[in-house]
């Protein structure tokens, strides 16, 4: 075959079978595997919400009940749902915007800023199940070191304990390492700003603050929407350090602390647990939709 | 391939069901000649499990046919909530495990192998323990070993020091714990961080309030939670919660122990390892108990909190469809049943007492001593909350119920309404 005649050809016959065949090898693998490890699992949680399985015996169908009784007859689901909101709008909202003020104030150089650097940097090398243990230590009532440093013997709060109280305190535990995440990645998107934008801004008489929000932060975009990805998977995908402190009882439901309990405890509640691991998988679906969505609507504007 | 093995496939390669498999996987060890016998261990703490391997390995010494025991241990936690499916998979032959409910909830479904011929040659064990042993069909899966009650734990020397007697009814029990007010302590250590320690609180307020039948059915789901004897015994909760330490939702029972220890609180409603795991060796001497006190003279305190490990058959391990290998466990079984087989065993785990009467008492300790004359005076054993209902019941229902009672005591109505309807849902699914 000689490389007129090929060139000459379009369509399908620009592949030898042999390239058909390792391309079909190439992408079959990992389709396959991508049905088998992700899709599968799904679908099957999806079939099996409508059931009352226990994990020995035959699978009943019971259509929505498990749903109707999420939703009316469980405690526990709604502050879950709650939580897992805070803990977006937390993160989102204070976490995020803070290592972004962190990452401009090291960037513009204040003195000993790589050791400030590292030091907020550090937590994030932490799994969160070991940044729930030193919570622990620092929030315990009878004897956190919280509470020694308040001298607080009489009444002590018990930062771990109150339902009112404890989300919160685990909410900063997490934000303690997320700010760090955050912070690293905007340093290193503040490096890649050009600073001729930032001396033309200032020939043109910008301020500081008219420099920042008009002309460096929109060219952080691309990092923003990685900061932004991370935050909403962070926050949804939310269980280690609830789980560390008191698996995700009294005041710390999540929907992920939900699902094990039911699906992968004693419980075997199999049906009803999938169910709550559907309601996550919807609103996951919900902010997965939105991104892509834009991220496609970039691509054809670009 | 059925639809419920193509569900369980998919399953198993989400991961859901990697870990369990793991574990069935250790189980298909040698077999064969049937002298071999796979044991699947929860005793993943270090003082048991050398105390099991003591005994085990006496097991293979005093065999003549030459039998020995080859043990998978698995993490406590991990084997308690893979259980389900590490029974459905390839479970060894022989595995540890609790009485009571929990134990008939597998019988029912047909994953434990009956051994009432065994039962039928076991000597030194009350009817309360076969009771305990039984499953529902009137055949007997366990062979107990060891138990540990539940008792009012106090130190001896804060009791002398402040000229306190042990109170035999709640009134008097309240007025100790006004009176250890009064002397600066804590009356009552309380914890529920965990979410079962307080459990035992409400197991005892319901048996003395209502008798051990009723504490029985209402755990088997056969009585309303709403019922004004389940509401009667919240109210009682109530009245002893200002003596009890506050913040338990935040204290492991580490901690608490820990305040007893430390003379900060007066008394403590637990089991029999748990302050001895938290005293120095040299202050082990100065634990004390006395039985939960009387609330309803008609049940007096008949019953007995104490949760008993045993030793089962899996129906499923493919070793016991080979006689030989089916001889071999039961013969192990046997063994374990003696007096002489528990003494091995609590020689170096002092936290438990033996079950059968054939146990050598002689070199346990006074508080041990104690504890084996509250079981065998008791006229029913309880096991504990989370032993004696649905395991989906009392770890998705009860523990946070009990939580949030502890939150906010007053609105009793609105708890039982709220577990009798979860109830519902959980035992309708039942086949």
């Amino acid at each position: 075959m000689s490389t007129p005649r090929r060139a000459a050809r379009r369509g399908p016959r620009r592949f030898t079978r042999r390239d058909l065949a390792v391309l079909g090898v190439l992408l079959g693998i990992p389709i396959l595997l991508d049905v088998a490890i992700v899709w599968g699992p799904t679908l099957a949680s999806i079939v099996l919400s409508f059931t009352s399985w226990d994990g020995i015996g035959d699978i009943h169908w019971v259509g929505t009940k498990n749903y109707e009784n999420l939703f009316t007859n469980y405690p526990q689901f709604w502050p879950a749902a709650r939580h897992n909101l805070l803990w977006l709008a937390f993160l989102g909202l204070i976490a995020t915007p803070f290592g972004l003020l962190l990452a401009v104030l090291i960037d513009r150089g204040v003195r000993f800023s790589r050791f400030y650097q590292s030091t907020l940097y550090m937590p994030v090398v932490l799994s969160l199940a070991v940044v729930g243990f030193i919570a622990q230590l620092v929030f315990s009532r009878d004897q956190g070191a919280l509470n020694a440093i308040l001298a607080d013997t009489e009444n002590p709060t018990d930062w771990l304990g109150d339902p009112d109280l404890n989300i919160w305190m685990i909410l900063l535990a997490a934000a303690w390492r997320h700010t760090g995440y955050v912070m690293i990645l905007y340093l290193a998107g503040l490096k890649a700003v050009d600073p001729s934008l930032k001396e033309a801004a200032a020939i043109d008489g910008a301020s500081e603050r008219q420099t920042f929000f008009r002309v460096v932060f929109p060219t952080l975009r691309p990092v923003n929407v990685i900061v932004g990805v991370i935050t909403v998977i962070e926050a949804l995908r939310a269980f280690d350090i609830v789980y560390a402190v008191n698996k995700g009882r009294n005041g710390l439901e999540l929907l992920s602390v939900l699902v094990t309990d039911n699906i992968i405890g004693e419980a075997s509640r199999i049906g009803f647990g999938s169910a709550i691991a559907v309601v996550l998988l919807l609103v996951s679906m919900g902010f997965v939709v939105t991104y892509l969505v834009q991220e496609i609507r970039g691509e054809k504007n670009r | 391939m059925s639809r419920r093995n193509l569900l369980r496939g998919a399953a198993a390669g989400a991961g859901a069901v990697a870990l369990p498999s793991l574990l069935a996987a250790c189980g298909s060890g040698p077999g064969g000649d049937g002298k071999t016998i796979t044991l699947g261990s929860n005793s993943s703490d270090p003082v048991p499990k050398k105390a099991f391997a003591d005994a085990f390995s006496a097991y293979g010494k005093q065999s003549k046919d030459g039998r020995k025991i080859k043990v998978n241990t698995v993490d406590h936690n991990t084997f308690q909530e893979n259980i389900n499916r590490y029974l459905q998979g390839k479970p060894d032959s022989v595995f540890m495990w609790f009485a009571g409910y929990r134990m008939q909830f597998f019988a029912k479904k047909g994953l434990l192998h009956d051994i009432s011929d065994n039962w039928a040659g076991y000597q030194g064990f009350s009817p309360a323990l076969k009771a305990q042993s039984t499953g529902e069909d009137g055949k007997q899966y366990l062979t107990p070993y060891y138990y540990y009650p539940w008792a009012v734990f106090h130190r001896k020397s804060v009791f002398e020091q402040h000229g306190y007697q042990a109170p035999k009814t709640l009134d008097e029990y309240i007025a100790l714990a006004k009176q250890m007010q009064k002397d600066k302590l804590v009356p009552i250590a309380f914890c529920d961080k965990d979410g079962w320690p307080a459990m035992g609180t409400f197991d005892y307020i319901n048996m003395r309030s209502n008798g051990y039948e009723f504490h029985k059915n209402l755990m088997a789901g056969k009585e309303a939670w709403t019922d004004k004897r389940v509401k009667d015994v919240f109210d009682t909760w109530r009245s002893i919660l200002p003596y009890c330490q506050p913040g338990a939702n935040g204290r492991t029972w580490q901690e608490a122990a820990t305040s007893l220890q430390k003379k900060q609180a007066g008394m403590a409603v637990f089991g029999l390892p748990h302050p001895g795991a938290q005293f120095p060796k040299g202050e082990q001497a100065d634990i004390d108990f006395f039985p939960f006190p009387v609330i309803n003279p008609e049940h007096g305190q008949d019953a007995v909190e104490a949760p008993i490990d045993g030793f089962l058959l899996a129906k499923k391990s493919k070793d016991l469809k080979n006689d030989k290998s089916l001889e071999s466990a039961k013969d192990l079984l046997k063994w374990l049943a003696t007096g002489k087989a528990e003494d091995i065993y609590l020689a170096s785990d002092p936290n438990n007492i033996a079950v059968s009467d054939q146990a050598d008492i002689s070199k346990y300790s006074p508080l041990q001593k104690k504890a084996v004359e509250l079981v065998s005076g008791a006229k029913q054993i309880s096991q504990f909350l989370d032993r004696d209902t649905r395991p989906d019941f009392s770890s998705t229902v009860m523990i946070p119920a009990i939580q949030t009672f502890i939150n906010k005591p007053k609105d009793v109505d609105g708890l039982v309404n709220s577990i009798e309807r979860q109830k519902k849902t959980i035992f309708a699914s039942e086949d």
